[in-house]
This record gives structure tokens, sequence and C-alpha cells, in this order.
């Protein structure tokens, strides 16, 4: 009876009660989260990977905004049938400037992690604009309205000044050209698009949505879309170096 | 209203008064940030909030003119004077909710049944539904839930009124007032994509106050108490609004990208941010779903079963178990992915540990029957409770299992992740909620009884079958679809493509939604019930059902 | 505050309670029950067990690594270390055999096949459909009308370098946009459209002035397209005297295709796809029925 009787110091005193609760409940979280700010073997060192171009930026947030994650993951387990049907197991740095990570829970629809490449410009317009009309047997909703709306972009400087708080490596030069390398990226035959190639390696400049002669929200999510997984190269990465 | 003590003069309290200031500046912010913002959309929720706030000015100086000259007495004659109005709205609030998010619910089911019905509408797009309908059951259905119950649960137990004057109230609306916001924010396309975090920078922050001052409520009211111990209902109820606060500000620590913008940056990246994420995700399973549901089922069953709780030191022993292991877990949500493999062993250890504490509670809720066993046949009500506690049992069996590397590597991605959480939702959440709820109508407006029992049979029933038929299908669905998605053919190629994959779910979907619609059915049933139970005539006298609590009404 | 503790012991069960009371409810003092507290004590000596063997604690500088030596990155590389090994003595024998070969080996075929049919459904499907039967846009890739040709070698080089995509050795050459650059003017579009129709005898409208289009086209399609309109797999121009169309035969559709340019993408399958699944998937489109020899 003797111990269960300690026990009313928590019932009987409320602050003890909460400083005890917020003892234990802090224990865990600390453990387990620290100590992937410090280890270096959790992100592995490859190369190739650099931060989203301003296009890419706000194709994600569009990305974003319509819950693609509720449907597609964008992590592929190393497990041999994902790295047999999607590719390549993803890697902690793929994601690094991921803000937030898309990883997500739930393959409603197949993962995305590599989908950059595996489809034409024209296959994602059409996909995105009547998904029914490539993939008969889809679940996945029509977002006609994209290539329909002009995307706004205006502020998009902003959004690459505060990811640079936050670490991630845009430069001075980046944010100062933001919304011209946007603009650069999205047409066709641009004169600046070795430029925005030299800001950000292996960007891929063309009119994404068939339209040129406007920038749409299809422009951007096509082009985020057809960078995803893209930016390792896996002929040269080795495996047994990171095996963490 | 029998008042008897009177002050001369009649002066605005520094709650009424700094309260109402506050407010007035928010609209101002507000309004100003309306004619500022980058978007139509933010304009709109910077707008809600200017008048939001204008409105609650007005409300505070009008309630201060028609207010007796003292604060509410905290006890009439010796008895306390329990402050239950907040109380009402939120159970209120939490029916309408909830039949609101079990229809986003029914819609989203429909919607991956059959696609046509997203009708190409950005705001009806299954992307965009599918945060409404979670937001909508976990936060604004559980959440009034577990504010209305919280609310009264302390003053019963403590006997004391509910500290703060105005406070109380500005918990609940504020955090109604939080639930408008983000839920038209996902149709707005308003979201930071953080799972059951969705909100944006300026609603979490005035989740944070809302939150604060709920904990500073609740403590108030437990710092008063008459009675020496503190109830283990309210150790629950504490760990859960504490542990809350802490895990809603980590996992939303980030920086707008302009006072203008709805648009935030969270402060973490990629496989941090992912960790950080589902330590959050998981512990809102564990201290929004878990423990604060523990806490209603501590009060609710002995309360009706009128036995006394099972055991006290199983109380002890699995509340810090509970919620000591609880936070370890969060990395079963990550298992195989790009996490380092030492914190998913953690994650997969600490869930298997979880079984038993959670048990423990499943223990406590059942045992607390013997000896009244046969009320189940005669009380619908009980009934609804009991089984919602052997569905906790039985979704805290199958997390530890799914929480098996090996399982999860079949189970994760899946529907069966879907059969999982429903059978917790629907199940455990919904049928404690409707239990609970069931008790507090007639209590809270001193009526004797629910307007009728058969109802609530009915409800039941209705709603079982409905539960039944959407777990099953989500857990054929899931494993047929984790094991199409690594079938191999015998010459050792991948038998099924992805598309057949979906192709193959539909029938289950179909089931589904079919099982939400009869548990949507129970719901309407219920509110009908409770309609008329709190339509029929006033009680005359206080019910004097044996541990019915006694009401006195509130100022 | 006084403590009131009234022990009293609950007639149903027979325990105490610990003398509480709360709203009116109390609780009893029941022990805890032996199986919950021996399981939940194996639940314990499991994990701890699981630690030792398996990568778990974080440390200062790297993590216990445990005994097994374990890391989900090697066993991944021994997986697939094995399916290769499980499927080797035939992915071998379709990589080293010639691709015309092959389709002199029945076992060979049935086995390239399976591969092929897997690699297409999750890849080419979403264009060419489940079948291989195209859509529009997208060609159907079981007829024996080829843009590229139809012989192994034809398909293997479409399928590695892809049409008109971002590889190096793509497949190149579109059909300019007549009308968006103003090479032609809007009534001899027209005429060459219903020329173009007649060529596969397509219904055209009796005012339609078919030597008008017939000169059109020899002197801006034939350079492309032949001087009878069939096709030249050089560059990828369609025979246009057969039934079947890439985009479609109505005249809307060829109009706009002619004001606008045509020249669809067709993915490089080479830096995702291994050596031996290309074949493959050649083999398995050579075999949905249009392969040429
Ligand atoms: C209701 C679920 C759902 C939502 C929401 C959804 N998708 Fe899909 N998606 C699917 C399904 C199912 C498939 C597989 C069939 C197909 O290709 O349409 C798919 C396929 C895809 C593919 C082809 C992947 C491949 O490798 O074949 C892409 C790309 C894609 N979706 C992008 C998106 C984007 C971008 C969004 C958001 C704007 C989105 N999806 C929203 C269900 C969804
Ligand atoms: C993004 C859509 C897309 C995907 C995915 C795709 N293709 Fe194609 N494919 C095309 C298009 C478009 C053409 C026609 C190009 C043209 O117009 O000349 C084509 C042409 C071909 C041809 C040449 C047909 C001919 O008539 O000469 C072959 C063979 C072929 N594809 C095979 C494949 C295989 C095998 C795969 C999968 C590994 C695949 N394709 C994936 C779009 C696609
Ligand atoms: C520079 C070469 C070139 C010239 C000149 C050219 N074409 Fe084409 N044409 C092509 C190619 C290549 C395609 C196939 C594009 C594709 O596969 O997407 C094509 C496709 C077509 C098609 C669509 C066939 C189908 O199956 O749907 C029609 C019709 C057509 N051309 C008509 C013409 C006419 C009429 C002219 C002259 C006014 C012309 N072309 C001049 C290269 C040419
Ligand atoms: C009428 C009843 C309900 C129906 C028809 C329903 C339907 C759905 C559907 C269709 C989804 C999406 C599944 C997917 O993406 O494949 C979903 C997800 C979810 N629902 Fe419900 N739901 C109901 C009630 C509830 C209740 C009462 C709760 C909680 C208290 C709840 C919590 C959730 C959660 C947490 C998810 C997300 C699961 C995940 O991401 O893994 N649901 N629901
Ligand atoms: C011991 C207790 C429990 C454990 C160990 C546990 C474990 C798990 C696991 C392993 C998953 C799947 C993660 C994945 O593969 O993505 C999961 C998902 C989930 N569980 Fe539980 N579970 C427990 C209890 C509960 C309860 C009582 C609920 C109450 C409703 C619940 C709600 C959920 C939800 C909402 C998800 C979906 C998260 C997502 O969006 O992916 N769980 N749980
Ligand atoms: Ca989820
Ligand atoms: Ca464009
Ligand atoms: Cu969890």
């Amino acid at each position: 009876m003797s111990l269960w009787s300690k026990h009313a110091i928590f019932e009987k005193n409320a602050i003890v009660l909460i400083i005890g609760v917020l003892i234990v409940i802090s224990i865990g979280g600390l453990v387990e989260i620290v100590p992937l700010f410090y280890l270096k073997s959790t992100i592995e060192r490859v190369s190739g990977v650099r931060p989203y171009t301003p296009l890419e930026l706000a194709g994600r947030n569009i990305y974003v905004r319509e819950g693609c994650y509720n449907c597609h993951s964008q992590m592929i387990r190393p497990l041999r049938d994902e790295v047999e049907r999607y590719g390549h197991y993803s890697l902690a740095a793929e994601s690094m400037y991921d803000r937030p990570f898309q990883w997500g829970s739930k393959r409603t629809g197949p993962d995305l992690a590599r989908v950059g490449g595996k489809y034409s410009d024209e296959w994602h317009r059409d996909h995105l604009n009547a998904p029914k009309s490539v993939v008969l047997g889809t679940v996945m909703p029509a977002y006609p309205w994209l290539a329909r709306t002009e995307l706004d972009f205006t502020h998009i400087a902003d959004d690459l000044k505060v990811q640079s708080y936050l670490g991630v490596p845009y430069s001075p030069e980046m944010i100062a050209n933001a919304a011209a390398d946007l603009r650069a990226q999205a047409v066709s035959d641009s004169p600046d698009a070795e430029a925005v190639e030299k800001r950000y390696p292996n960007a891929q400049s063309r009119d994404y949505d068939g339209n040129p002669g406007t920038i749409s929200e299809a422009d951007a999510l096509i082009a985020y879309l057809q960078m995803l997984g893209t930016q390792v190269n896996f002929k040269l990465y080795d495996n047994k170096a990171n095996i963490r | 209203m029998r008042h008897t003590t009177t002050l001369s003069i009649k002066s605005m309290s520094v709650s009424e008064g700094g309260l109402a200031l506050a407010l007035a500046a928010l609209a101002l912010v507000s309004f100003f940030i309306a004619t500022m913002a980058h978007t139509p959309e933010y304009a709109f929720h910077a707008s809600l909030f200017a008048v939001g706030s204008a409105i609650a000015v007005f409300a505070i100086v009008e309630r201060y003119f028609n207010r007796p000259v003292g604060p509410a007495p905290l006890t009439i004659d010796g008895k306390p004077n329990y402050n239950m109005g907040p109380v009402k709205f939120a159970t209120v609030a939490a029916m309408v909710w909830g039949i609101a998010g079990f229809s986003v619910g029914v819609w989203a089911a429909l919607e991956l049944a059959f696609p046509v019905l997203n009708f190409d509408l950005p705001w009806l797009s299954f992307g965009r539904i599918r945060p409404l309908h979670t937001s909508a059951v976990i936060f604004a259905f559980g959440g009034n839930v577990l504010i209305a119950t919280s609310f009264y649960v302390v003053q019963r137990t403590c006997r004391a009124r509910l500290a703060g004057d105005l406070s109380p109230w500005f918990v609940v609306l504020g955090y109604n007032f939080f639930i408008v916001v983000a839920g038209t924010g996902y149709l707005l396309g308003i979201t930071q994509s953080k799972e059951y975090a969705e909100p944006e920078w300026y609603a979490d922050l005035w989740l944070t106050v809302v939150w604060v001052v709920y904990l500073l409520v609740f403590l108030g009211t437990i710092m008063r108490r008459t009675e020496p111990h503190i109830y283990v209902a309210n150790w629950f109820y504490l760990a859960f609004i504490l542990t809350i606060a802490v895990l809603h500000l980590g996992n939303n620590a980030a920086i707008p990208v302009s006072l203008f913008s709805p648009k935030s940056y969270i402060v973490w990246s990629g496989v941090q941010d992912a960790m950080v994420q589902w330590w959050y995700g998981h512990n809102a399973v564990g201290f929004f779903l878990t423990a604060g549901f523990l806490a209603i089922m501590y009060y609710f069953i002995p309360k009706r079963v009128d036995r006394p709780v099972y055991s006290y030191r199983l109380s002890i022993i699995h509340f810090w178990a509970l919620i000591f292991l609880y936070i370890w877990a969060g990395p079963h949500h990550l298992h195989y992915t790009a996490l380092p493999d030492w914190a998913q062993t953690l994650g997969m250890t600490f869930s298997i540990m979880l079984w038993m504490p959670s048990w423990g509670g499943m223990i406590n809720g059942l045992m607390t029957l013997s000896g009244a066993w046969d009320k189940l046949r005669t009380d619908p009500v009980l009934r609804m409770m009991v089984v919602s506690v052997a569905f906790y049992g039985m979704s805290t069996f199958e997390g530890p299992l799914m929480s098996i590397k090996a399982v999860n590597s079949l189970s994760h991605y899946t529907d069966w992740t879907i059969g999982h959480v429903h059978s917790g939702a629907l199940g455990w959440v919904g049928y404690v909620s409707f239990g609970a709820i069931y008790c507090l109508v007639p209590w809270l407006w001193n009526r004797r009884e629910l307007y009728s029992l058969k109802l609530v049979n009915w409800h039941f029933w209705i709603s079982t079958i409905g539960i039944v038929l959407y777990i099953s299908a989500m857990w054929v669905s899931g494993i047929l679809q984790g094991l199409m998605w690594r079938a191999y053919t015998s010459l050792g190629f991948l038998e099924y493509s992805f598309i057949e994959t979906v192709e193959a779910m539909h029938p289950f979907y179909v089931i589904r939604a079919l099982g939400g619609i009869l548990f949507l059915l129970g719901a309407l049933i219920m509110a009908f019930n409770l309609w008329m139970t709190v339509a029929s005539a006033e009680e005359e006298t206080p019910q004097l059902q044996t541990g019915s609590p006694v009401l006195v009404p509130a100022e | 505050m006084a403590e009131h503790t009234t022990r009293v012991v609950d007639k149903v069960t027979g325990t105490e309670t610990t003398g509480h009371e709360w709203d009116g409810i109390r609780e009893l003092n029941t022990p805890l029950p032996r199986w919950w507290l021996w399981t939940f004590y194996m639940t314990i000596i499991w994990s701890i067990g699981y630690w030792i063997v398996y990568p778990t604690w974080p440390l200062v500088s790297s993590y216990t690594s445990g005994l097994l030596g374990w890391q989900s990155r090697q066993a991944i590389i021994d997986d697939l270390a094995a399916l290769k090994t499980q499927r080797a003595s035939m992915v071998d024998r379709i990589a080293e055999t010639p691709l015309q070969e092959i389709l002199s080996d029945q076992t060979l075929i049935d086995f390239a096949r399976a591969q092929g049919r897997t690699a297409f459904a999750d890849n080419c499907a979403p264009c060419h459909g489940a079948g291989g039967g195209g859509a529009k846009g997208y060609p159907n890739l079981n007829d024996d009308d080829w843009l590229w040709g139809g012989k192994l070698d034809d398909i293997a080089f479409t399928i590695r370098h892809g049409v008109r995509s971002n590889d190096a050795d793509t497949r190149m050459g579109s059909m300019p946009a007549f009308g968006r650059d103003k090479i032609l003017s809007r009534p001899d579009i027209l005429a060459v459209t219903d020329y173009v129709r007649s060529l596969s005898s397509l219904a055209v409208p009796a005012n339609a002035n078919l030597a008008v289009g017939k000169k059109v086209f020899a002197d801006n399609c034939a350079a492309c397209h032949g001087d009878a309109g069939k096709g030249n797999r050089e560059i990828g121009a369609p025979d246009l005297t057969d039934q079947i169309w890439l985009y479609g035969s109505d005249r809307n559709t060829i109009i706009e295709g002619l004001m606008n340019g045509r020249g669809a993408v067709m993915p490089a399958w080479g830096q995702r796809l291994d050596d031996t699944t290309i074949k493959s998937l050649t083999v398995y489109v050579h075999t949905l029925g249009g392969g040429q020899k």
C-alpha cells in the first residue's frame, strides 16, 4: 500500500501533476527528434540535390494547395516491389529542401517520388485536365481550373527569402531574380533559360502547359512534377556508401 | 435568478475591459490586413476575424450592461454554482459538427467510389474535402465533445464553479471560430498540408491563444476544488490539454511569407519535418483521440452504471505508462521511409509496449460494469459506451500489430490504415462521445430522461452495422491492395499494375460508403432524439436519478 | 481540504474502495490484474531484446547498431540480389541473345513477354492503353502501322531514346505549324485537308478543290509524307493513305494539326529501365500483333 499512497502527491497538487506530465511526455520526443539534427548519418551525402526553382516552388505550392498528398506518396520504400515499380528508394537527401515534406501516408494513387520525366508534358496536361481521358479506371479528380488560371507569382521572391532565412541556400541573386527566373523557365526557347540553369543546375525551361501565351498554374505544377526525383543521378550513386 | 449580494457601483471588470480592448485591436488589425491581403481568400479570412472580433466586443459590452453588479457567485446556498452555458453550447456544436463531418466523410467515400462526384470543382475535389472531413470529425466534433465534457466533468468532480468569467466562453467560441476558419480555408485551398495540422499560421496562432486559456480555465477550476484529490478523469484531461499544446507548437513552427499572405513555410524540413509531423500526428491520436476520450470514459461509465471504477492502481499505472510510451511511437508512421532505422526501431518497440497500458484503460472501463452487466440489456446508452471501450481495445490491439515492421510493410499506404483509423474513430471516439452526449443532454437541460431510449437502440444498431461494413470493407481492400502491390508472378515479375489495384478497390469503396451512410443515419436519429428531449416540457423538480447531478442555473 | 478517507468494502466485488468520492464516483482498490502485468513485462522484455539486436539508440555521433548488423538499406540490396538470382538464368539469356534470335525461341519469348507485360503495364499503358491500343495522340501498338518502323531494332530504338524526348539520340522531326507560322493560307489549308481526306477515301464536300489541295500537298507535304502520302519512317511522318489516324480523321482535327503543327513526345526509357527490360518490352510490343520482320 505504501508505494501506492505516494501517488497522492500528484493527486493533491495540480502543479506537481502538470510538471510530472510535462517531464514524462518530453523524453520520447527529445530522444527521437534532436539526434536527427546532429547525427551525420541522417541525411546522405549526395550531389545534385538543389533548391526548387521559383517555378517549381510555385508548382509545389499548388500541389500542396490541391491536397495531392492525400492520395499520392512521395516516398519509395526500400522494398523490392516498390523499387521495381517506382525506381530507386527515396533518400532523405532528396527531400532536404521540402517544407513541408510530402511523403504522404496513403497511396490511393501511385507514388510520385520519381514521376519526373516519366511522361510527356502533354500527358500531364491531359491527365490533370481529365484523368479519365488517359487512364480509364482512375479515381483521380480532374483539375481543369489549373490550365485556366494564371499563376500569381507577384510575391515569389518573398517565398524564396523566407526559405533562405530558414537555411535553404537561396542566394541574394536568386532572390533578386526570382520572378524573372520563373518567367524564363515557363516559356520555350527563352534567352534567359541558360541563366536559370546556371542558378539551378538541370532546370528545364519550356512552355509546360501547351499555351505559350500565358504562365498558368498548370505550367508550374507540371514543371514541379517533371523534376520530381530527377536530381540525384542513380547511375553514379553508390548504394553501399550510404548504408547509414 | 436569485442574487443576494449587491455591490453599490457596477464597474467593468479587468477581464471584460481587457478582452474587449484586445478584441477591438484584433478587429482593427484584421481589417487592415483584409485590405492589404495578397489573395482574396486571405482577405476573406481577415474579414472573418475583423467581423468576429467586432461582434465579440459588442457582446462583451452588451453583457456588461445587462449583468448584475457583482460577479456570479461561486456557490449558492452552499452548493457550487456550476457554469453550464459553455458546456451546453459545445454540446450542441459537437452534434452539429459531427453531422457535418460525417456527411463530408460520406461524400469523400462516394468520390472514391464514383469520381464524377468531384464535379470538376476546386472546393469539392477530394484533395480538399478529405482534410475537411478529418478536421471536422476530429477537431470540430471530437474537440467540442472534449471541451463540453471536460468543463462539465471538472466542475462536478471538483465541486467548483468553472474558473474565469468570460474565459470559458472565450474558449468555446474561440475554438469554434478556429474551426470555421480552418474549414473554410481547406475549401479555398489554404492548407499547410501537414496531416491533422492543416490550418495555416494565423489560424494556428489563434488556436494557441484559445488553447492556453483552455488550460488556464481547466487548471484554475482544479485549483478551486473542494475535493482533496484530483479525480482520474481530470488527470487525463490535463495530460490531453497540456500535451496538445506542446505538440501544436512544435509541429506548427512556421514563418509566414508575409503578414499579408496566408502562406507560410515550416521551420523543419524533409526527414526532420516528417519526424516532427508524426510525433505530432501520432500523439494527436494518443492525447486528443485517446487520453481525452479516456477521461470521458472515466466519468460517464461509472456514473451511468453507478458502480465504482474497477481499479485505482490500474488507473495510476496505465495513466503514466500510456503518456510516457505514446510519445515514442510516432515513427511507426514512417516505417521503411528515409527516416533512419534506429528511429523506426524505437517507434515499433514502444508501440508494442503501448499495448498493455492501452488495455489498462479498456479493463478499467469494462470491469467497472462488474456486478451490473445486466444493465447492458436495458440501457442502450450504456451499451454504446461499453461497445466503444471494446472498439478501443480492438484498435489498440490492431495498432501495435500494424506497428510491427513486417506487418506495416504490407499495411502502410493502404486502406488497412483507413480501416484501423475508423475502428478507432467510429467505434471508440464516436460511440463514447455519443454515450456521453446522451447522458449530458438530459442533465444539462434538466430533463428526467431522453425522449426515447428506443431511438437510441435504433441508433446503436444502425450505426453498428455501418461500422462493421466500413471497417470490414477496408480490411479486405487494404490487405488485398497490399498483397496485389507486392504480388510476383512465378517468373519473378510484378503481377499487377497500379491501376489494376485501383480498379479492384471499387466494390469495397461502395460498401464503405454504404457503411458511412448508415453511421450518418444513426447520428441523424440521435440529433432528432436530443432535439425532442430538449423540446419536451421542462422538469419541475431537478431529476432524482441516482448519481445524476443537480443543476443550478448559471448566473 | 481535509483528507476524509472512509474506506468501505464494495459488496458486489468484496474489494475495498480507496475512500475517495467525486460526484458520487468511487474507486475500488483492486490490484493490477496479473495477466495484464505479465504481458506488459513480456512486451518490455521483448523490446529490450529487439534493441540489442537491431539499430536503436541514438548516441552522440552514431547510434547502437545492434548485434545483427541489420540495416534496411543492406536488406534491400540483398533482396534485389536474390530476386536477380532467381531470374538470372532467363534474364541473362535475354541479355545475351540478340533480339532477332529471341523471337525464334519460344521459352525466351514467353519470358520476355512476361517481363515486358509487367513493365508495360506500369510505364506505357498510361499513354498507349492497357492492351497497347493507343488513344488520341498516342499510337496504337498492336496494328501493323508504324510511325517509326515496326522491326525489332526500330522498336527498341524508339523505346530506348524516345520520340522528341530530351534524350540526346531521340527520334526527331515534327510537323510544322503551317497556319500559326503563316506558311499556308486558310483556303490552302482547307483545300489540303480535303485532299488528305480523299487520300484515304473519306468523304469530302462537293465543293472541295482537290486540285489545289493536291498542289499544296506536293509543294509542302510530300517532302515528309511522300509524294503519294505514304509517310516516311525516317522522320516519323505518318502514312496518310491508310485508315489509321494518330489524332483523328475529322476535318477539324486535321485542320488543327495543320494550324498548330504536330509532334507528340514519347519519353526515353533508356535511363529509367535497364537493358533487358527494354529488350523484353521490345519483344512484347513486337508480338502484340503488328511486329515486322
Ligand atoms: C482521389 C485521389 C487522387 C487525387 C486527389 C490525386 N490523384 Fe493523381 N492519381 C490518382 C490515381 C488513382 C492515379 C493512377 C491512375 C492515373 O494515372 O490516373 C493517379 C495518377 C497520377 C499521376 C501519374 C502517376 C504515374 O506514375 O502513373 C500523376 C502525375 C498524378 N496522379 C498527379 C496528381 C496531382 C498533381 C494531383 C493533385 C493536383 C493528384 N494527382 C491528385 C489519384 C489521385
Ligand atoms: C507520355 C506518353 C508515353 C509513354 C509513357 C510511352 N509512350 Fe510510346 N509513344 C508515345 C507517343 C506520343 C508516341 C508517338 C510519337 C510520335 O508521334 O511519333 C509513341 C510511340 C511509341 C512507339 C513507336 C510507335 C510507332 O508507330 O512507331 C513505340 C514502339 C512505343 N511508343 C512504345 C512504348 C513503350 C514500350 C513504352 C513504355 C516503356 C512507351 N511507349 C511509353 C507516348 C508514350
Ligand atoms: C517536316 C515534316 C512534315 C511536313 C512538311 C508535313 N508533315 Fe504532316 N506530319 C509530320 C509528322 C512527323 C507527323 C506525326 C506527328 C506526331 O507523331 O505527333 C505528321 C502528322 C500529320 C498528320 C496526322 C496524321 C494522323 O495520323 O493523325 C496529318 C493529317 C498530316 N501530318 C498532314 C500533313 C499535311 C497535309 C502536310 C502539308 C501541308 C504535312 N503534313 C506536312 C511531318 C510533316
Ligand atoms: C460517416 C462516417 C465516416 C465516413 C463515411 C468516413 C469516410 C472517410 C474517408 C472516405 C476517408 C478517406 C480515406 C482515404 O483517403 O482512402 C476518411 C479518412 C479519415 N477519417 Fe473518416 N469517415 C467517417 C467518420 C469518421 C470519424 C467519426 C472520424 C474521427 C473521429 C474519422 C476520422 C478519419 C481520419 C483520421 C481519416 C484519415 C485517415 C488517414 O489519413 O489515414 N472519420 N474517412
Ligand atoms: C496502442 C495504440 C495504437 C497504436 C500502436 C497504433 C498504431 C498505428 C499504426 C501502426 C498506424 C499506421 C501508420 C502507417 O502505416 O501509416 C496507425 C494509423 C492511425 N491510427 Fe493508430 N494505433 C493505435 C491506436 C489508435 C487509436 C485508439 C486511434 C483512434 C482513433 C488511432 C488512430 C489512427 C489514425 C488516425 C491513423 C492514421 C494516421 C495517418 O494519417 O496515416 N490509432 N496507428
Ligand atoms: Ca493519413
Ligand atoms: Ca504556358
Ligand atoms: Cu500512430
